[in-house]
């Protein structure tokens, strides 16, 4: 979930009051918001770069909040305290409304087909008249990064440009070029660069780098002009230094290039909702007409419910409504803030927070039921229980190893098993699913070399085999796997625990219809010391005394006897 | 055992004594070494109250090496002396007829243990000559117990059968327990201590009703992981940074059609009374293989399966493996347990909700909740469960809850008019908070301290 960083005063004088910080905690706590941590800029620095560099840095207060993913309306200072307002009752919910320039023809802006080969959708709105101060401004600046770093996906699914609309002229253009024919100033240098000579600029940016990839390796990038050839930016990197807004920018252009139109219609509400704010003729946005596309729409949801408060409730969570009167219908608005709102169940939602969860009165649903087993978990459970109290004590190990665990070390070939292979493991301990309990048993002793010998361990629990006939082409399979690790190899030992099992089991020791172990041979095991666990016919299972290569592979020096076990068949 | 000539002898020196007796006087005029007697008093003191010894320690003088010597052959002076003839005296010694060789004489008390005899500006003296040096010896000043006798009855360690068959036990003295000791521990086996946890809660899903569901398929689709939740496919869930893909098997095949017609529909279109997130959905996001990131994959399958069916309220139950391809610290691991409980039935509320949470939580041993509203992609509401922790003094998350959304409930065919409520938590980390565990690696996994295993107690949530 993201977190927002905002200054204490400058929310407090926003909010028209100061609180405690448990007040706020609580407020936040009702609203569907987290406190996380209480700082300054000062402390972030000295924490993360030492005391030295810190002490330029300023003290004053942050209060980070963890706002939850799906309400982007709350990312900056002006959305939380509009959205806190409203739920205080202090302010009523803003109407945005969308209007037409006093004189002339909307902008436009003009997508060519060129753009669908690497991104291609646009949508753009206008600020008029608004008035930057240097803390909306850095406002403006850090909504934008918030917004690229969370619905944006890291600008993959959206990018945003915001220009100084007079020093620009319309209509806009937006195409997609190759690199070598994009030439222009980028946003704070000092001469122009080609697209292949930016790209390699920005390889050592630590912020723009990690962007790079979503258009380096197009045959064309995306690119908007305006009616003049001025590069106004080139999505998804960086915008040109011409029409960069400062603190005396009046109206302001937004454009949102995108790969995901529903995103970019969204992101651009959010620009423009929070910051008509600041417009001569507050939360009014001049729309930019974009051919083909249809602009945001401000959609309606009907909730039948039955009282009048349901409608106070829901306006005090910036959704403007009112009863109907016709039955219990209450017609809701919802504003463009609002993109989680996609059926009736989101408002129900909202209605419940401004009512507080903690005020709903607690029931307990009357249905009467059965509880039943899993009958492969009811038997595990039993089963645990005696072997544990058969000596052996139980390890858990993880479902997820390396080829090398399962394979090499054991001395099979990985193809022999039939491993699922993970795609994209961080790091070997994450590349297959394993096949056998025995290596996560085998690495249990080599953690635990210190312990008293001898070390006698057991697990029950899953492993996972490639099998065609399942819709997902895998499945698991419950093993039983138990090791004996001492001076001597301990067979006796292992060989007593699996007649121990078969006879909790009531499975008789017999050939036919019980069980019996029979010779066998197997790379793990040391030669003539390894038998096939049969049962009823059908082998279950192996056990013997390792292999000293597979001893030694595993980083142990005594040694050991084992048993695995397939425990489904005695269901 | 010591000799038992030195202690029955030992025991008659104490008789005779009135206020004790000294072990080195004892040593010195048995002339044995001390540590013999050392070791009749320990032997003695194991047998119970025949005799008590209390250890205090003296300091007593030796002669050095040149003390010794002196002791033995006279001092300097009056070897010189004795060496000198008489008719090579001089004058002045003239007046000299005889000498007394103090200082030998008083080594020679010092040899004999006499030390009382010096004062100590005399001791001090011959230290200074490096004659005398003054060692710390500890004794035993020995005295008789509440039984002392002479006579020492042999004390039996055990009863043995044979004492039981002739009751010769009647007459015999037992040697006392050492109470204070640890007894022998236990040759046995034990349950690791994330399964004890495990089997409390499973305990608690099936006292409240809950029917266990079959979880063990950890690779799943996405279509059932995300898809049938109503997880749009550019989650950031979705991502390779936070999900396991499979590269064999890569893919999934069979899915129930329709429902997936129904699925697709909702995510680009919307339906069932939602906008849906218009975007082009597709199949081949859906069909890739995954280590399921939630066992709500499961309750997506067990619920599709219900409305199959003629509709009947269940109450579901959970606890198994769950993967994220995260980064790991001190608390996340790339796999942990998952506990889920999930309850279909016509017209369940928030209330309902938050009712049986209270329920299930008590059974913990929690009892103060609250809750805040919380998002999660394929709940609405959802809420985040928080309780009081007493040793923190504040509010901590315990817990995920929700009621899942219509856009995963219609599609899959269930009646309009039910609600799906759900809630899940981590099985570690209130098993951490159990066992008093910091470190995840400690706890699962092959780093496991196995004495901490050994060691564990029985567990009891509730208490």
């Amino acid at each position: 979930m993201p977190t927002v960083g905002i200054k204490r005063d400058l929310l407090f004088k926003a909010l028209g009051r100061t609180y405690t910080d448990e007040e706020f905690d609580e407020l936040c706590f009702e609203f569907g918001l987290e406190l996380d941590e209480i700082t300054s800029e000062k402390e972030i620095v000295s924490r993360e770069q030492g005391d030295t560099k810190a002490s330029d840095a300023s003290d004053v207060i942050l209060y980070k909040i963890d706002v939850p993913a799906n309400r982007y309306d709350l990312l900056c200072l002006e959305g939380l305290v509009r959205g806190l307002q409203v739920f205080k009752n202090k302010l009523e919910a803003p109407r945005y409304r969308r209007i037409s320039p006093v004189n002339g023809d909307p902008q436009k802006l003009i997508i060519t087909k060129e753009t669908a080969a690497v991104r291609p959708f646009a949508v753009a709105a206008v600020l008029r008249n608004i008035t930057f101060t240097q803390e909306r401004y850095d406002s403006f600046i850090e909504l934008q990064e918030k917004l690229h770093q969370n619905i944006c996906r890291k600008r993959s699914l959206v990018a945003i440009g915001t220009h100084d609309l007079d020093t620009i002229s319309g209509p806009f253009t937006y195409t997609a070029k190759p690199p070598g024919d994009i030439s222009f100033k980028p946003l704070n240098q000092t001469k122009e660069y080609t697209a292949t000579e930016l790209m390699s600029l920005y390889k050592t940016d630590s912020h723009l780098r990690h962007y790079l990839h979503i258009i380096e390796d197009k045959p064309v990038y995306p690119i908007i002009y305006d009616s003049n050839g001025i590069v106004l930016s080139m999505p998804p990197i960086i915008n040109g230094d011409h029409s960069k807004i400062t603190l005396q920018t009046k109206n302001v252009f937004i454009e949102c290039t995108a790969t995901d139109l529903t995103k970019a219609k969204i992101v651009l509400d959010m620009m423009v909702t929070m910051f008509s704010e600041y417009c001569s003729q507050p939360f009014t946005v001049e729309e930019a007409e974009v051919p083909l596309l249809a602009s945001h729409t401000l959609s309606s949801l009907f909730y039948v419910e039955s009282t009048e408060k349901i409608a106070q409730l829901l306006t005090r969570m910036c959704l403007l409504s009112r009863a109907t009167g016709v039955g219990d219908e209450i017609e809701v608005e919802i504003p463009p803030t609002r993109s989680d709102v996609i059926h009736a169940c989101d408002i129900m939602e909202d209605a419940a927070i401004a009512y507080g969860f903690n005020n709903i009165t607690r029931t307990t649903p009357r249905a009467y039921t059965v509880a039943n087993q899993f009958p492969l978990n009811k038997l595990t459970e039993l089963l645990r229980q005696d072997l544990a109290a058969a000596g052996f004590t139980e390890a858990l190990n993880f479902a997820l190893c390396s080829e090398e665990d399962i394979a090499d070390k054991l001395g099979k070939k990985i193809s022999e098993t039939r491993a699922a292979h993970i795609s994209n493991p961080k790091t070997a301990e994450f590349q297959v699913a394993r096949t056998t309990l025995l290596p996560g048993l085998l690495k249990t002793i080599a953690a635990n070399r210190k312990m008293p010998l001898p070390l006698k361990l057991f697990e029950v629990s899953d492993v996972v085999l490639k099998d065609e006939t399942k819709d997902v082409g895998a499945r698991n399979s419950r093993r039983f796997c138990a090791v004996y690790y001492n001076k001597s190899p301990g067979f006796e030992v292992i060989h007593g625990l699996l007649d121990r099992t078969m006879q909790l089991l009531e499975v008789k020791s017999a050939r036919g219809e019980g069980y019996h172990i029979q010779a066998a041979d197997d790379s793990t095991f040391f030669p003539g010391r390894c038998a096939e666990i049969i049962v009823r016919g059908k082998t279950v299972g192996r056990l013997g005394v390792l292999h000293p290569d597979v001893i030694n592979r595993f980083e142990l020096t005594m040694p050991c006897s084992a048993m695995e076990i397939d425990i489904e068949p005695f269901l | 055992m010591a000799d038992s000539g030195v202690v029955e002898t030992l025991l008659q020196r104490i008789e005779k004594a009135d206020d004790g007796v000294d072990s080195l006087n004892v040593a010195a005029s048995l002339g044995v070494d001390h540590q013999v007697i050392v070791g009749a008093v320990k032997s003695l003191q194991a047998l119970g109250d025949i005799i008590s010894a209390d250890l205090r320690s003296s300091k007593h003088w030796e002669l050095t090496v040149e003390g010794s010597e002196i002791a033995e052959q006279g001092s300097h002076e009056a070897r010189v002396f004795s060496s000198i003839p008489l008719e090579g005296l001089a004058q002045s010694e003239l007046m000299v007829e005889n000498i007394e060789d103090q200082v030998r004489e008083k080594l020679l008390q010092v040899q004999k243990g006499n030390f009382s005899q010096l004062d100590e500006k005399e001791k001090n003296e011959l230290k200074k000559r490096k004659l005398l040096s003054e060692v710390t010896v500890k004794s035993y000043w020995i005295t008789k117990g509440s039984s002392f006798s002479t006579t020492i009855t042999k004390q039996e360690t055990e009863l043995t059968p044979e004492m039981i068959a002739t009751g010769s036990w009647k007459e015999k003295k037992f040697k006392p327990y050492n109470f204070e000791a640890m007894g022998v521990a236990p040759d046995c086996g034990h349950l690791h201590p994330l399964m004890k946890v495990r089997t409390q809660f499973r305990q608690i899903f099936l006292e409240m009703g809950f029917t266990e569901m079959p979880t063990n398929n950890f690779i799943e689709s996405s279509f059932w992981n995300f898809d049938s939740l109503f997880q749009p496919q550019q989650h950031p869930a979705r991502d390779q940074h936070d999900t396991f893909f499979l590269s064999d098997p890569a893919l999934a095949h069979e899915f129930p059609q329709d429902y997936l017609e129904r699925v697709k529909k909702v995510h680009s279109e919307g339906g069932f009374g939602s906008q849906g997130y218009k975007y082009d959905w597709k199949i081949e996001e859906a069909q890739k293989n995954i280590l399921r990131t939630h066992t709500t994959a499961v309750s997506a399958r067990m619920l599709y399966k219900l409305a199959q069916q003629k509709f009947t309220p269940v109450k579901y139950f959970s606890i198994d493996r769950v993967f994220r391809n995260e980064t790991l610290d001190a608390t996340h691991l790339a796999e942990f347990h998952q506990i889920e409980g999930v309850v279909a039935d016509y017209g369940l509320t928030l209330g309902d909700l938050m009712g049986i949470l209270h329920q299930f939580f008590t059974k913990l041993g929690i009892t103060k909740l609250r809750f805040k509203p919380a998002y999660n992609p394929y709940t609405e509401p959802s809420m985040e469960v928080f309780s009081y922790h007493e040793g923190l003094k504040k509010w901590v998350e315990v817990g995920n809850s929700g009621v899942f959304r219509p856009e995963m409930l219609l599609p899959m065919g269930l009646p309009e008019d039910v609600s799906v409520i759900a809630w899940g938590l981590s099985l570690e980390r209130p098993t951490m908070i159990k066992y008093g565990i910091n470190n995840i690696r400690e706890l699962v996994g092959h780093k496991v301290n196995l004495q901490m295993v050994y060691d564990g107690p029985i567990c009891r949530l509730d208490s």
